[in-house]
């Protein structure tokens, strides 16, 4: 009795849940599928991470259902490996992902990058700061959105250069970002008519003591200490070059520095410094309307910081080139997704408008900021003095100069 | 001006005296280490993260209660001890009849584990926390530009070796623990509770950790791996000086300050590894460590 009642009970069970799951599946194959792909454990957790995450939801939560197609988000660690974050995206682009957004760590990056381009899918970057991603190592399935290290090099190099700051040293984390950093900002100070002093390069990542480096920028005389490093470091130093009284006869430059390392460092210990970015929530009503809608989501209700921000924007300029196309086409053929997002002019509240440029760079304006005194901020979040704006067009790397394959000849 | 080669002397000796107060890290924080492993023959692979714990506990007083650096120097030190001890109680005593590998991997899970709560709850990018007004500015020692606060941490520092150093050698506590540590059985017999020293022993371990924690809030960015940065050269540091002597700690937790100093001004790319070449040179010389019974 009890077996016949169970095979009757599954039997139903099954055809009941039969057509569901077929118009269901029907009903997938016309969704967009977005993974956040970032660090979500480690050093550069809070400005990327779940911020990231929160902010490409919020361009599908406003523009999805706007434009007319079903799009869903997931996410994933990748712990700052570049193996792990390869197996992560391959599993994701073989279970039917179409993007994989985000992807701090230039390492993780340019191995991601590859896999979109052998199967055809796509990768909008917004958090790897390398700028071989549109150069030697581009793809016509990559977009880099929010910054590169040319970029950060010139925004911040330049105008200092130019500014007076003739003299410069360097403390540069001993890895291929901190050289390269290094590298392209001491050809804008040079070609400024400016001269590097000296450079000290320390282990990474197992410093944390720069008191001894502190020193011999000291004895260098030079102007501007510049920071060629990233996340904790950058914040170790700046500490510390304050104890040692750096701050006093020397320009703090942090070369790649966001909004995040200035609120862990507090005000009274960040002001003065000189930093760039392209995303800061006070800048206009347009930045100011998108943090105010999406901070009540964020950790800590923190104001968005530049890489997320970027997620943002750039998810919403992919919805709407895959909306023209039809969600269909735009899951078929990833690369034609990135020719429609490159022909489209980009518009978002988080950027203004701008372009992505043929070898996969999108250019926006890029900001030079002033780190406020305490007493001249408002309140938490309101950090920035706006020093110089570096229009779009000057801001990032000139194509000819980048050596992209897709763009040469 | 003397140079030595090519680096002017006020140079070489800013850096001596920096290297000198970065052994005073090293020292204190190998220390608690060396009370450790010396009494209970376990490998504390938390150490970092109770480090860490001290300087966050530091912050969470001066933020939710409002106690200052001072209270925190006196709390922070308690809170985490006590911690310490009940970890002691609920897991480490159970593996002190086991393998020393036992009790490295559980140090090390429950570090892995801190470490990553703490980020949860409070991010990745750190904490700011301020040198207090006291100890603010600097001596101007012609050579170089001296931070006060530095000095008071070498002083400090000082002070804390030498006291851990006197309780464990001089007082009769300290006797009792050094024979616990021979014969456990024997003391245990003379009536001595041992189980309850060992524990409190842990605790005070842990309390150095979270002291050193609190002393270097004002200068390294307080975030949640501000520890595991520091401890793989402090483990280094125990072994160069002999797994469980005090004394071999101290002294070689300062000596290695200076040779790391030296290194960053002739060559510091290699400042991180000078320690680990040093270490090597030991084992291969003296397998107990320049300090250690053999």
């Amino acid at each position: 009795m009890t077996t016949i009642n169970r095979r009757a009970l599954l039997g139903t069970a099954a055809a009941a849940t039969t057509l569901p799951i077929s118009a269901l599946r029907a009903q997938q194959a016309q969704t967009l599928r977005l993974g956040v792909l970032t660090d979500m454990s480690g050093p550069y957790r809070d400005p990327t991470g779940p911020g990231s995450a929160i902010c490409t939801q919020q361009a599908v939560m406003e523009f999805a259902q706007r434009l007319g197609v079903q799009a869903e988000v997931i996410q994933a660690d990748h712990q700052n490996r570049p193996d792990v974050g390869a197996n992560i995206a391959r599993q994701w682009y073989d279970q039917g992902v179409d993007v994989v957004v985000d992807v701090p760590t230039s390492s993780v990056a340019l191995a991601i990058s590859q896999i979109a381009r052998e199967k055809n899918k796509l990768f909008l970057n917004s958090g790897a700061a390398s700028s071989d991603l549109t150069g030697p190592a581009c793809s016509p399935n990559t977009v880099h959105w929010t910054y590169d290290t040319y970029m950060l090099a010139k925004g911040t190099g330049d105008a200092l250069a130019r500014a007076g700051g003739d003299t410069w040293f360097f403390i540069t984390a001993d890895y291929a970002f901190g050289h390269a950093l290094q590298r392209d900002t001491t050809t804008f100070v040079e070609r400024a008519g400016g001269r590097v002093l000296g450079a000290a390069r320390y282990p990474f990542p197992a410093t944390t003591d720069f008191s001894s480096y502190m020193v011999q920028a000291q004895a260098s005389r030079a102007k501007v200490l510049a920071l060629a490093n990233a996340g904790t470091d950058t914040a170790n130093c700046i500490k510390q070059a304050r104890e040692f009284g750096l701050t006093r006869n020397m320009q703090i430059a942090g070369l790649l520095m966001s909004f995040m390392e200035v609120h862990s460092l507090g005000l009274e210990t960040a002001q003065g410094l000189l930093l760039t970015e392209s995303f800061y929530w006070d800048s206009n009503d347009r930045t100011r309307a998108f943090s105010q809608r999406v901070q009540p989501r964020m950790p800590n209700r923190a104001m968005p910081a530049q890489v997320q921000a970027g997620c943002y924007g750039a998810t919403v300029h992919y919805l709407k080139a895959a909306a023209a196309m039809g969600a269909a086409a735009a899951k078929a053929d990833a690369r034609a997704v990135v020719e429609r997002m490159k022909a489209m002019p980009t518009d978002d509240d988080a950027f203004g408008e701008g372009r992505v440029r043929p070898d996969g760079r999108k250019i926006h304006p890029t900001m030079l900021y002033r780190v406020k005194q305490p007493r001249e901020s408002r309140g938490t979040w309101d950090y920035y003095n706006l020093v110089a704006t570096n229009p779009a067009e000057e801001a990032f790397r000139p194509m000819a100069e980048g050596n992209c394959p897709l763009v040469r000849g | 001006m003397d140079d030595f080669f090519g680096i002017p002397a006020p140079l070489l000796f800013g850096q001596l005296l920096l290297g000198l107060i970065n052994g005073a890290f090293y020292a204190l924080l190998s220390l608690g280490l060396a009370v450790i492993f010396g009494m209970l023959n376990v490998i504390n692979f938390t150490h970092g993260a109770q480090f860490m714990l001290g300087a966050f506990v530091a912050w969470l007083l001066l933020n939710f209660l409002g106690l200052g650096y001072w209270w925190a120097l006196l709390l922070a030190p308690l809170i985490v001890g006590a911690f310490g001890v009940v970890l002691e109680k609920t897991m480490i005593a159970r593996l002190y009849k086991l393998d020393h590998l036992y009790g490295l991997l559980l140090t090390f899970g429950v570090g892995l584990i801190i470490e990553g709560l703490v980020r949860n709850e409070f991010g990745s990018s750190g904490l700011p926390y301020r040198i207090p007004p006291e100890l603010s500015g600097a001596w101007d020692l012609g050579f170089m530009f001296m931070p006060v606060y530095r000095g008071w941490v070498v002083l400090v520092a000082l002070v804390a070796c030498i006291a851990t150093w006197l309780v464990i050698e001089k007082t009769k506590i300290g006797s009792y623990l050094r024979a616990a540590t021979e014969n456990p059985a024997l003391v245990q017999a003379f009536g001595v509770n041992v189980p309850r020293m060992m524990t409190l022993t842990y605790g005070a371990g842990v309390a150095l950790a979270a002291f050193a924690g609190v002393l270097a809030a004002p200068i390294y960015s307080v975030n949640p791996q501000m520890g595991s940065n520091l401890i793989i050269i402090v483990f280094a540091v125990v072994v160069i000086g002999g797994m469980g002597s005090i004394l071999g700690s101290v002294i070689t937790g300062f000596g290695l300050g200076i040779v790391e100093g030296l290194t960053k001004v002739f060559y510091p790319e290699a400042s991180a590894t000078v320690i680990f070449v040093v270490m090597a040179i030991v084992l291969l010389t003296r397998p107990a460590g320049l300090f250690g019974r053999a």
